[in-house]
């Protein structure tokens, strides 16, 4: 038999090893990018949320102005927590659209008027059909979306005090 | 050990709280009328992943969000997509992840479709020393 | 006390493990026969203290010391008997000390039992299976030691997970510790061997018992395992491929192999240093599943107790021991003489192939599932391998080793006749190509796998039986009907995941009470909802009748149940059992309309998949309590022969 042959299955042992030592040491992250970042907002429709907010529709996202589209939930206990960044980035002159994940016209408005309402529009996505249009994985996540409507960053999770200048540079950068 | 209690304290044991109150999509637990259609769908759910509880597939998560994938995957395969189409569009959004069968013509998956022919050969041309001609008349 | 005790009998054992280990490790250098006379009481010693400090923590379980920090997390005074007493594994410092304790046990048997060996291979043996103990004496010392306590000592302790009270905890993860432990033993063995160059049919022969024992626990804690998530997850699947599961798959495969390519080394001295790379994968394959499980470093396990701190220990233990076996293996085997050789057409050709298809499958089930990390470390992209990559992947091969598993047995040793063996085969063949045109004929819509798959199981069945034709059924080996009756569970257990998979029929309905739904020839009457209080949960409890054709009625009461301290939910799926197959009834959530999601399930000949492992773990045992009888009888032949001369 071949003498090197014999050190293959130490070699490949050790492949092994460092590939988990890598993966070890990464940080462990369980979350699912959207691959829509780039690409044109799909094509939707959908019907207002709440009495006091018109529906939203795609063609809402390009209107020639960035704009942050926001997936929230009045059963989403993250979504609390961001409430108070949306208002603060609505004050800044941001045009805030949002679109309500499974939810009801009471829940949404009870949430809205208990934590502040920031948005200019919000569509009422009954069957997360919007959501899975938009490789959206979970509740909250915002989109910035330029004036032409093209999708430019995806923001996973609840909106911290330290992101919000960071959604404010990306916003000036896709006028 | 614990290939099943990860299984069942993560996945199968639903948090009650957090959750939506609103029912489930329309076909996300109503199986097609058209049998045939009804087993394509069946077929491709049990090959996507769930977004949400990650190590199951969407036929079989509780989770709100599969049950909505469940639905749209029904829809779509109503309105006569066929379930590679459905696939794409998913993994179009989500990526590969989103699939659990890898596919074939991606720059980083090949090397597993063509993993069983090779170690096939390397097993063969392993073994071929072993053997001893049989002798020709004995 | 009872903690301390234990503590100070697990730095005895400890200790004795250290000092087992450095008598083999300079015994052995200097060639000191004193120090080879001492490590086997030491060894036994090592055995024993272990085991008292295991006992000492079982009693603290089923006393519910809450001054015990393990007991008052994973243990309540006031749950049954049985789940404080598998309490005490269902850990993982618990689980650390059941696995150490049964290797120290292992190795004090050893000791005591072993006298066909090497008096140096046995010496070497015994230390590197001391060497391994010592990692896990370390593990269980610095970092994750059982007898911790705490204080203040709590009224009440925080209680098993409610969802792992099930009687599958018990039985479930001891099994396959027990198929690891077995594992190290011949992995031991092999360093043994490969530090004395003493590869040979008698260390095949010491080592096999192990192998098969070993093989048995891990096909019994699978079965187990695949049927506990079967009927507990509720979605009616029996293998997900799931990588905790693979974790537990892989080390099955690379132990089937090492217990064939064993059997030609211990018959006909061949395959030395294949045999010897099988042991070290074998238990390689386990500790790396420890690992994967308890890392957690796999995106898909939600493994609970989950610790990268924990993982990077076990990493650590993994580099020392298999790293160093293949070190030793590249440097020692090269000295070791070749076995000897064989023609293609013999038994030995057909072990081979079946050597080569295991490793094949066990490599792409490695492949498969460490795959998505690999990619992720290198290109950052998230990616799955699952269930369509395994079958397609495996499934052809699996198939094409159970062939080779019909003819095999039938194939006398060193070399045979083609023409021979065709027509020893042929009633196989025939029943085969029957089935496979009875099953075209009448079924549609099969895949290919399954169909193949069927068609195959109806001859390898008949030619599991094949090697008792035509001899005498009371002089026949213990350990053929062993292989007789593995060799059918195969083939019985085929049936059953071709028969699930193909003929499964789903129903998902809403239902009010007093409809009725239909699958296949059931007719389910759901009659009404009732709730239901359990000890620590409430249920909503759906009462129906299910009735197969015109037979006999019979009550089913699938379960939703709300466990309120978890403030989980979970479905007991009722479970219907039949002859020719199991009905699987699950109750959903109730809509505004006082309509009740109802799953069912009729899955033809399913429960097969379980008997068929059942099946070839007691053909297993007929392996093994056939070859250790007729070991005990050679060896008193020959002492008695050495007697008398």
């Amino acid at each position: 038999m071949n003498r090197w042959l014999l050190w293959v299955p130490l070699v490949l042992f050790g492949l092994f090893f460092a590939a988990v030592a890598v993966g070890l040491m990464m940080p462990k992250d369980n979350i699912i990018e959207s691959k829509m970042v780039g690409k044109p907002m799909p094509e939707f429709a959908l019907p207002s949320a709440i009495e006091q907010r018109p529906a939203l529709s795609s063609a809402d996202l390009k209107r020639g102005k960035p704009t942050l589209l926001n997936i929230f939930a009045s059963w989403c206990v993250p979504c609390i927590a961001e409430a108070p960044q949306l208002l603060e980035l609505q004050r800044a002159g941001v045009e805030i659209n949002a679109i309500a994940s499974r939810d009801t016209p009471q829940d949404v408005a009870n949430f809205l008027n208990r934590w502040g309402n920031p948005y200019t529009r919000i569509g009422a996505d009954t069957t997360s059909k919007v959501q899975l249009e938009l490789g959206s994985s979970g509740v909250p996540e915002t989109f910035v979306v330029d004036g032409n409507g093209i999708i430019v960053h995806q923001h996973i999770g609840d909106i911290r005090q330290e992101d919000v200048a960071r959604l404010l540079e990306l916003l000036k950068d896709a006028e | 050990m614990k290939r099943l209690l990860s299984l069942l304290l993560l996945c199968l044991a639903v948090p009650v709280s957090a959750q939506t109150g609103l029912p489930p999509a329309p076909y996300a637990d109503r199986q097609l009328d058209d049998p045939q259609q009804e087993t394509a769908a069946r077929d491709l759910m049990e090959e996507l992943r769930c977004l949400k509880c990650q190590s199951q597939s969407i036929a079989d998560s509780n989770a709100p969000m599969a049950g909505d994938m469940r639905s749209q995957v029904r829809e779509r395969i109503a309105a006569g997509e066929t379930p590679e189409e459905v696939r794409n569009w998913l993994i179009e959004r989500y990526g590969n992840w989103v699939s659990y069968n890898p596919p074939i013509d991606s720059a980083v998956t090949w090397p597993l479709w063509i993993a069983p022919i090779i170690l096939l050969f390397a097993a063969l041309w392993l073994a071929r020393g072993r053997f001893r001609k049989p002798k020709d008349r004995e | 006390m009872i903690a301390e005790t234990g503590l100070i009998a697990l730095w005895l054992a400890a200790a004795l493990a250290l000092l087992q280990f450095a008598l083999g490790a300079i015994g052995l250098r200097a060639e000191r026969n004193d120090y080879f006379a001492a490590i086997r009481p030491v060894a036994v010693a090592q055995g024993l203290f272990v085991s008292l400090s295991f006992v000492l923590l079982i009693w603290l379980f089923l006393r519910s010391d809450m001054s015990v920090r393990l007991v008052v997390m994973n243990s309540a005074s006031v749950k049954p008997l049985l789940y404080k007493f598998a309490g005490t594994w269902g850990n993982h410092e618990g689980s650390m000390l059941l696995w150490v304790t049964v290797m120290g046990l292992a190795g004090a048997f050893i000791a005591l039992f072993e006298r066909s060996l090497k008096r140096q291979t046995l010496v070497a043996t015994l230390a590197a299976q001391a060497f391994i103990s010592l990692g896990f004496y370390a593990f269980l010392l610095v970092s994750s030691n059982p007898f911790e306590r705490m204080f203040p000592v709590p009224a009440e302790g925080q209680g098993l997970n409610p969802l792992l009270q099930d009687p599958g905890l018990a039985f479930h993860p001891p099994t396959l510790y027990f198929g690891y432990v077995g594992l190290s033993v011949a992995f031991s063995f092999a360093v043994g061997a490969m530090i004395t160059r003493d590869v040979g049919a008698a260390f095949a022969k010491a080592m096999r018992p192990w192998v098969l024992g070993a093989w048995i626990f891990l096909t019994l804690g699978i079965t187990a395992g695949s049927y506990w998530a079967y009927y507990e997850l509720g979605w009616g699947g029996w293998w997900f491929w799931d990588p905790v599961e693979n974790a537990s798959l892989m080390p099955w495969l690379a132990a089937t192999a090492l217990l064939h390519s064993v059997t030609v080394l211990a018959t006909r001295d061949g395959l030395r240093a294949w045999t010897l790379m099988l042991a070290v994968v074998a238990f390689s394959m386990s500790m790396i599943g420890t690992f994967l499980v308890r890392s957690g470093i796999l995106t898909s396990v939600h493994a609970f107790a989950v610790d990268p701190e924990r993982g990077s220990f076990i990493l650590a233990l993994l580099a020392i021991y298999i790293g160093g076996a293949m070190a030793l293996f590249a440097l020692r085997v090269g000295t070791v003489k070749e076995g000897s050789r064989f023609e293609l057409v013999s038994r030995e050709g057909a072990l081979v192939a079946n050597n080569l298809l295991l490793s094949v499958i066990l490599a792409l089930v490695f492949i498969g599932t460490l795959y998505p990390l690999l990619v992720e470390a290198v290109t950052g992209e998230k990616l799955s391998v699952g269930p369509p990559y395994f079958n397609l992947a495996t499934g052809p091969l699996a198939l094409l080793l159970a062939a080779v598993m019909a003819a095999g047995p039938l194939l006398r040793w060193r070399r045979d006749n083609p023409k021979a063996l065709l027509n020893r085969i042929s009633i196989p063949v025939l029943a085969t190509a029957a089935a496979l045109f009875a099953l075209a004929l009448f079924t549609t819509g099969m895949s290919i796998l399954s169909l193949l798959g069927l068609a195959l199981a109806a001859g390898v069945g008949i030619a599991s039986f094949a090697p008792l034709w035509k001899r005498n059924l009371r002089r026949t080996p213990i350990h053929t009907y062993g292989m007789v009756i593995a060799h059918f569970g195969i083939a019985v257990a085929l049936v059953g995941m071709a028969s699930e998979s193909s003929f499964t029929e789903e129903r998902l309905v809403a239902a009010k009470p007093g409809d009725e739904i239909t699958v296949n020839k059931w007719k389910l009457e759901f009659e009404a909802i009732e709730p239901l209080a359990g000890p620590n949960w409430t249920a909503l409890e759906g009462r129906m009748t299910a009735q197969y054709g015109d037979g006999v009625l019979h009550e089913i009461k699938p379960q939703n149940r709300m466990f309120a301290a978890a403030q989980t939910q979970t479905s007991e799926a009722a479970l219907l059992t039949r002859w020719n197959g199991q009905l699987y009834v699950v109750l959903g959530d109730g809509d505004s309309e006082g309509r009740w999601q109802v799953r069912v399930w009729w899955k033809p000949f399913v429960t097969l998949i379980w008997y068929g492992g059942i099946l070839v773990a007691l053909g297993g045992l007929l392996a093994m309590v056939g070859r250790l009888r007729r070991g005990y009888k050679q060896r008193k032949q020959r002492e008695f022969a050495e007697a008398m001369l």
